[in-house]
């Protein structure tokens, strides 16, 4: 945790919050997408939906973002209903969208540029704030080249660009960093910790553990349509999960033997086709405890409790599943 | 300090800034398409056809021709424009997604894009009538009318064909659409050869199809032969076709683009 940035909304109690929905639910004929979510997020607040692929969280994100009607349920974005005043809401808000929407043929500018058009800015003001969005986004040498040949990392930067265009309240980001590579993640959540420093309320749906836990002040665990937890990373971990984990390798045809060996030593114990994971508030003292035991590890390694974990005694599985 | 453009106005601008890619090549072409018809068919077969028929509808046959063309011209244009530049911003591109995060709903990317088309056939259809005047097939100042006539002719098509583009999940559909559809009528209604010269069952099959109405409007008008009872008919049936076409469009595309 960096634990500089302050948990939970920062608006004073009572205020208006920025998200608001109870009994959430979308559905897609029979299928239920997303099924009765009670969530609020405040304002300046970074929220975070963490969920494997088909959890329902672009259902979810499409809803907020006034693109996608609710099939039930009440939601209110901005104080606002997305059902009548969506347009207005549309306005003050920003989308990054899962799958990005540039037009490849034209150019940076030229994106940036129809954008804004779209929110009845004026040219000249589309221009400047264009020029400094550039530069946010690490594309002012670009700005004349077509978006085609542009690198993943920076058409996702250039969409995020686009989408403060508006300098809009609430920032939606649907999998903003999905299919990048490390370091072009690590530029954009610095861009996003600039927004959040700036005041941009940011709402953000990953599958990623570290993702989560670096931008999000608080989460909501997503699976099979359903929230399975939500509060701050720290008070996931401190409800869902031991302080510390030790890992153990074995080797695939020594796991379930070690196993049974190793019964009753941690508070919980998951079985991974890989490893065993031994929660417990002390590490070194079970690894000392499995050794006496008799178990001989091909590794072990002890660490401490991270998202990951919570995500798997919740639903079962690993989000690489 | 906004200022307040309608929000169907303000998609155009996407179209407006796309087209700055490839305008040079579009004008040069507007101009090239007339020079090229009006020359083969028209002076070419046109020749042809005078020395045996001694003009068509009482005018030589370029003249005849000439506002068929026009017409043909604006269907083509109307049809070009709402088969794979809807599916470019449904699938390809996705421009109507990035739209609809806007502040512009569904009926104003619909509305801007329709805009769009009937500007494109404009466009064109003002060259076209530039080329006609240098080839000497307009006979009368209300010509200039024939413009709208041609616009209303592209929206005809267009506003329907946005509708079926919206329902397709690939663009195969639109071969069976120019095969089946765009090209019999520009053969058959009228544009090369008055629709009396077709077999008796097929005139009325012709005469129903919005093509024929959109020839028949832009020759009374360019050869200064206008009746206005048919006039008046042909205006109503078009615009009758694009609203329809507008309607099914509207459905089609919230349902497409409304999930
Ligand atoms: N337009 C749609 N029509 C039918 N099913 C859909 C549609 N959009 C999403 N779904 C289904 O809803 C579920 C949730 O999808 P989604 O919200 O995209 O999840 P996530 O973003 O968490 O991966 C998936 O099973 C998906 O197939
Ligand atoms: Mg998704």
């Amino acid at each position: 945790m960096t634990g500089v940035r302050p948990a939970g909304p920062v608006d004073p109690p009572g205020a208006e919050p920025m998200v608001l929905a109870r009994g959430l639910t979308k559905r897609f004929g029979d299928f239920l997408a997303v099924d009765g979510l009670d969530f609020s997020i405040g304002r300046g607040e970074s929220y975070g939906f963490l969920g494997p692929n088909g959890a329902g969280k672009t259902s979810t994100m499409r809803m907020i973002a006034c693109m996608s009607p609710a099939t039930s349920g009440t939601l209110r974005v901005l104080g606002m209903d997305p059902a009548t005043e969506g347009p207005a809401i549309r306005g003050r808000i920003g989308l990054v969208p899962q799958e990005d929407t540039l037009d490849l043929e034209l150019t940076v500018l030229d994106n940036l540029m129809i954008y804004g058009r779209y929110f009845d800015l004026p040219r000249k003001v589309i221009r400047e704030r264009a020029e400094r969005l550039l530069d946010f986004a690490q594309l002012t040498e670009r700005a004349h080249d077509k978006v085609e040949p542009l690198s993943g990392g920076m058409k996702r930067r250039l969409t995020i660009a686009r989408s403060l265009i508006s300098e809009p309240d609430l920032l939606i980001l649907d999998e903003p960093t999905t299919g990048l590579d490390p370091q072009a993640r690590h530029l954009l959540w610095d861009r996003l910790y600039r927004l959040k420093s700036e005041g941009v309320t940011l709402v953000i749906t990953t599958h990623y553990m570290d993702e989560a836990e670096q931008l999000c002040d608080r989460l909501a665990v997503m699976d099979h349509a359903r929230f399975a937890a939500e509060g701050t990373p720290r008070e996931l971990i401190d409800r869902w999960s031991t302080r510390e984990v030790l890992e153990l390798r074995f080797g695939p045809d020594r796991q379930e033997a070690a196993a049974g060996l190793l019964e009753g030593l941690a508070e919980r114990t998951e079985v991974l086709p890989d490893r065993l994971l031994l929660y417990t508030n002390d590490g070194d003292a079970a690894l000392t405890e499995a050794h006496r035991r008799g178990a001989v590890p091909v590794s072990a390694l002890v660490r401490r409790s991270s998202l990951e974990d919570v995500f798997l005694r919740l639903t079962g599985r690993t989000l690489a599943d | 300090m906004p200022t307040r453009t309608p929000a169907a106005f303000r998609a155009i601008s996407y179209f407006a800034y796309a087209y700055k890619r490839t305008w040079r090549g579009s004008v040069a072409t507007s101009f090239l398409y007339p020079v090229l018809y009006l020359t083969a068919m028209g002076l070419g077969l046109g020749t042809l056809v005078d020395h045996h028929a001694h003009q068509v509808d009482h005018v030589r046959y370029l003249v005849f021709l000439a506002p068929g063309l026009l017409a043909s011209t604006a269907m083509q244009i109307g049809g070009n424009e709402a088969t794979y530049p809807v599916m470019a911003a449904i699938k390809w591109l996705r421009t109507y997604f990035a739209m609809l995060a806007s502040p512009l709903d569904v009926e104003d990317v619909l509305i801007g894009h329709l805009l769009w088309i009937g500007i494109r056939v404009l466009m064109v259809s003002v060259i076209y009538l530039g080329v006609m005047t240098a080839f000497g097939t307009v006979l009368s100042p209300l010509a200039l009318l024939a413009v709208p006539a041609a616009v209303l002719t592209g929206l005809a098509f267009a506003a329907p064909i946005c509708a079926f583009a919206a329902t397709q999940e690939n663009d195969t559909g639109f071969a069976t659409l120019y095969r089946f559809v765009l090209v019999p009528l520009f053969l058959f209604s009228g544009t090369f050869f008055p629709v009396s010269q077709l077999p008796g069952w097929l005139q009325p099959v012709a005469l129903a199809t919005p093509l024929e109405h959109g020839v028949s409007l832009c020759r009374a008008l360019v050869l200064g032969q206008v009746r206005p009872v048919t006039a008046l008919a042909d205006t109503v049936y078009l615009v009758a076709v694009a609203g329809a076409g507008f309607l099914a469009a509207r459905v089609a595309y919230r349902r497409r683009l409304v999930t």
